[in-house]
């Protein structure tokens, strides 16, 4: 089997996986990143979001012979010292309960505030509808991402 | 004044510690134990010093903390850190929280029933207490001085007299040659000092969950480490009768096919029977799994279907059953009674769901086995995987990993018997992974219920006769091989407990056939025996042209405590709590339900299609009321708003309790408008979350949680707010529809 290019988080990796593995089990797998989740396997929960050239996409059911020559940011790409605001507005909310599905959360949030900065209320359920949190955090996540969108605003 | 020198033996007769199996584990053989726990979860050998079992110093002055519950969202391991580090008083960045492992000394390690803080609160703080002791007589045997010349205080101690200082840090190692203190020569702190007891302090892990630097139990790794995933009977006591394994042998990653043996008659928490598939990664298993041809032997049980069953539970609660609970006579009641309503509901099968689905690894060397797992009870997991093994408890070392949510499933170890099962038959370690629809179809379920209600009515709306009956399959089918009938703690929530006056009174239950797997999900039997109740009376308020709060107010009457046993004859467990310490307090009812109409406006002229209802629901000891404003317009129900209102007693921390709250409202949502497993022919539909449905970010509701403070004992948080969600829902419907639905779901009648 050839050996598959990857760029995660701006680094290069090469991984010996059939193309059809998803994205998901490559980098929790075969590369050891784990904050990448497991929720349901069929695209149907977001816990395994991961951007794919700046997209959102469900890691679970995208093969990963698809990334190659692409970039891959995860969880772990968004800022290791958690000092984004969106991780900031997280904290601020304490929006996680068991924490699993917000790796996946953030991840959406992310690219929805990079492609708008200043959602509307229906913006935000739009963009999160696919991220199912089984604990039940919405109202923090919706409060969450109101608060990084005015912190970013205010940034640049 | 000189800490009195106890030998251990005196130490469990004055502490009593002994009785309900905590220890101080001060210079005994735990210390072996606490140190192995040390080192399995920290990088950094500071060398603490053991206090206690719960408490270590490092000459660092780091303060590692023991959290011996699970973790899973609701907030313990935050919380029982708070009680310790507020009564040891030190500061909050220096504490490392490390996850006890499986172990008897801790007391009960089962994070269940909505128990860690109201089971755990005055332990605890006697053990962050009898360390700073510790920490004082150190100092004074230090300085040479009498103990009352100290004061330990934000993590150092003082000589009161000169005002020099040693640290924590600096005292460890002395401290930890100390006696332990008697515990009732403990001061423990005044309300008004406490500085994390109460304070809406940040859970431990929020770092690390931003990061993704998190450890659940899908996330454990280790070398050799090989994947499983099991194909599993689809219909409970069925079995594999051929199995063709040569296309799953093929895929590049598998190594190994395994057959689960039969499942036992009752199931327990032992594997159910099936073939496994061990790769190397988990896509490869989940590719093996999907290349295996299998025939079943699909057992007894595959004539089973969950709409036949629930019709059978119906027409069994129209015919008079078993009594449990009696006063007065019904008969003559509801002869006397001016009007007599009655009423018949029905509630689902239901499935956990939680966001992680099982996952645990085993690695069984020898007659020992090391156990990674998402769990919440760790204590089980020793139980019964010693049994499986044929080993004993001590050889089971169990590490509770963060759990991706659980509401109950977690609590049954059968995925580590799972996994030490293929751990021992592979010699390698295994991780066992459900997948989404494993964790649906191969769940323990909740059980679905059909219940009937009578009640009399005086010329006043007063209740004079009030009959009850109730059917579904109970939990202990999960671990009797025979039908033993409805059990008292099934019945005790929110069934046999009723806190309303009434003249005469008659409750019946029968148990119906178990043909899956029953378990215990989040509030457990409140789910439906709230639902019906609380419709209930709200039909009966209705039907007096009362307002609902109002009806409540007068069927709740004088302020009393109730007894189950006196009242209805009916043995009552009260959450394992003793009466004296949690009665059954109208005046509590009475709170919330002031507290909610304070927040909510119920006679509000409202516009056409919308409407409130409420229910207030008394659960872990625990007093929630919630009230829901819902629209409904064209067939569609869109859920507005939604107020909470608990009295949990004493809080440690309200922002986890309010947390807590908002869940188990969207909870009780997901479940009340969409929540529904069917069984046909034994074997589950259901698969995932297209046809498992849980709720999402559009569906959610404005939630507003309103904590009522008071002095009372910690009641339970996880749990209780989730039963009163349902009938507050329909009751909404009601108001706005004037349609009742008695049968959950409600998408079963209208668009969600
Ligand atoms: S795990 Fe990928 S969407 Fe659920
Ligand atoms: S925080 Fe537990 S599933 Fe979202």
């Amino acid at each position: 089997m050839p050996m598959i290019q990857l760029n995660i988080n701006d680094k290069n990796y090469e991984v010996d996986a059939p193309e059809d593995m998803p994205i998901l089990w490559v980098l929790r797998d075969l590369l050891n990143k784990k904050g990448t989740k497991f929720g349901c396997g069929k695209g149907l929960c977001g816990s395994c979001t991961v951007h794919l050239n700046g997209e959102p996409i469900r890691s679970c059911v995208t093969p990963v012979g698809i990334a190659k020559n692409s970039k891959i940011k995860t969880i772990e790409g968004v800022d290791e010292t958690g000092a984004h605001p969106i991780q900031i507005a997280w904290k601020e909310n304490n929006v996680p309960q068991c924490g699993y599905c917000q790796s996946g959360q953030i991840m959406s949030a992310l690219s929805l505030l990079e492609s708008n900065p200043k959602p509307s209320d229906d913006d935000i359920t739009n963009a999160m509808q696919g991220n199912i949190c089984r604990c039940g955090t919405y109202p923090r996540i919706k409060q969450a991402i109101k608060d990084a969108s005015k912190a970013m605003e205010s940034k640049s | 004044m000189k800490a009195v020198q106890l030998n251990r033996r005196d130490f469990l007769k004055y502490s009593g510690f002994g009785a309900s199996g905590l220890l101080l584990g001060c210079a005994t053989a735990k210390t072996n134990m606490l140190a192995s726990t040390l080192q399995g979860a920290t990088a950094v050998d500071t060398s603490p010093e053991t206090l206690n079992l719960f408490v270590s110093i490092g000459s660092d002055n780091r303060i590692h903390l023991i959290n011996h519950r699970s973790e899973m969202g609701q907030g313990s391991k935050t919380g029982i850190t708070q009680i310790i580090a507020d009564e040891l008083d030190v500061d909050w960045q220096n504490i490392e929280v490390i996850q006890g492992l499986g172990n008897y000394d801790y007391g009960s390690q089962n994070t269940d029933g909505s128990t860690s803080i109201r089971s755990f609160y005055s332990k605890m703080r006697e053990m962050g207490a009898s360390a700073k002791r510790m920490l004082e007589s150190a100092a004074a045997q230090f300085w040479q001085v009498d103990l009352a010349q100290v004061e330990a205080k934000n993590q150092v101690v003082i000589n009161k007299v000169t005002g020099k200082q040693l640290t924590y840090g600096d005292l460890a190692e002395l401290a930890a040659k100390q006696p332990v203190p008697d515990v009732k020569l403990l001061t423990l702190k005044n309300e008004s000092d406490f500085k994390f007891i109460g304070k809406p302090v940040a859970a431990v892990d929020l770092d690390d969950i931003v990061t993704g630097n998190t450890v659940f139990g899908i996330d454990h790794e280790m070398p050799g480490l090989l994947t499983a995933v099991i194909v599993r009977c689809p219909v409970i006591h069925g079995k594999v009768k051929s199995l063709d394994d040569s296309a799953a042998r093929k895929i590049p990653g598998v190594v190994d096919v395994i057959q689960m043996p039969e499942t036992t008659l009752p199931v327990v928490f032992n594997p159910l029977n099936g073939v496994a598939v061990l790769a190397t990664n988990t896509w490869a298993a989940m590719k093996g799994r999907e290349a295996l041809k299998i025939e079943w032997d699909l057992g007894k049980n595959q004539d089973y279907n969950s709409k036949d069953a629930l019709a059978m539970m119906a027409e069994t609660v129209k015919k008079p059953t078993k009594v449990i609970g009696k006063k007065g006579d019904v008969d003559a009641g509801f002869a006397k009674a001016k009007t007599v309503i009655e009423a018949s509901y029905s509630v689902p099968f239901e499935v956990h769901a939680p966001m992680e689905p099982p996952m645990s690894t085993a690695m069984v060397t020898g007659d020992s086995c090391e156990i990674w797992a998402s769990s919440q009870n760790p204590q089980a997991i020793m139980k019964h995987t010693a049994n499986l093994l044929g080993t004993t408890e001590d050889k089971i070392k169990v590490h509770v990993t963060l759990l991706g949510g659980a509401f109950g499933r977690k609590a049954k170890a059968d995925y580590s018997l799972e996994a030490a099962f293929l751990s021992k038959a592979s010699g390698k370690p295994v991780k066992v992974v459900w997948t989404r629809e494993d964790d649906i179809q191969s769940g323990y379920f909740h059980a679905g219920s059909a219940q009937y209600m009578k009640a009399g009515l005086d010329d006043n709306g007063g209740i004079i006769s009030w009959l009850q009956r109730v059917s579904y399959p109970s939990i202990f089918s999960t671990f009797s091989p025979k039908d033993k009938g409805i059990q008292g703690f099934e019945l005790g929530m929110g069934y046999g407990d009723l806190p309303f006056e009434m003249e005469n009174y008659q409750a019946e239950a029968s148990s119906a056939r178990a043909a899956v797997r029953i378990g215990w999900m989040r509030s457990v039997c409140n789910i439906q025996q709230a639902f019906a109740l609380h419709s209930f009376v709200d039909e009966l308020a209705h039907s007096q042209n009362i307002s609902t709060p109002k009806f409540l107010k007068a069927i709740y009457g004088a302020d009393r405590k109730i007894n189950p046993k006196e009242e209805y004859n009916f043995k009552y467990f009260n959450y394992n709590e003793p009466l004296k310490k949690h009665a059954i307090e109208i005046s509590r009812y009475q709170a919330v339900l002031d507290k909610l109409t304070q927040e909510v406006n119920f006679d509000e002229k409202l516009p056409a299609g919308q409407g409130w209802g409420i229910a207030i629901h008394r659960s872990f000891v625990s007093y929630v009321g919630v009230a829901t404003k819902v629209e409904v317009t064209n067939g569609q129900l869109k859920v507005l708003d939604v107020h909470c209102a608990i009295d949990c007693g004493t809080v440690i921390n309200p922002d986890r309790v309010t947390s807590q709250m908002e869940g188990a409202m969207i909870f009780g949502l997901s479940l009340a408008l969409m929540g529904k497993v069917d069984i046909e022919n034994g074997a589950v539909v259901q698969s995932n979350f297209h046809d498992y449905q849980v709720l999402r970010m559009s569906q959610t509701p404005n939630i507003h949680v309103h904590l009522i403070p008071n002095g009372n004992y910690p009641g339970g948080v996880g749990e209780p707010g989730v039963p009163p969600l349902a009938p507050s829902l329909a009751n909404a419907v009601f108001a706005a529809t004037g349609e009742r639905y008695r049968t959950l779901p409600l998408n079963k009648y209208l668009s969600v």
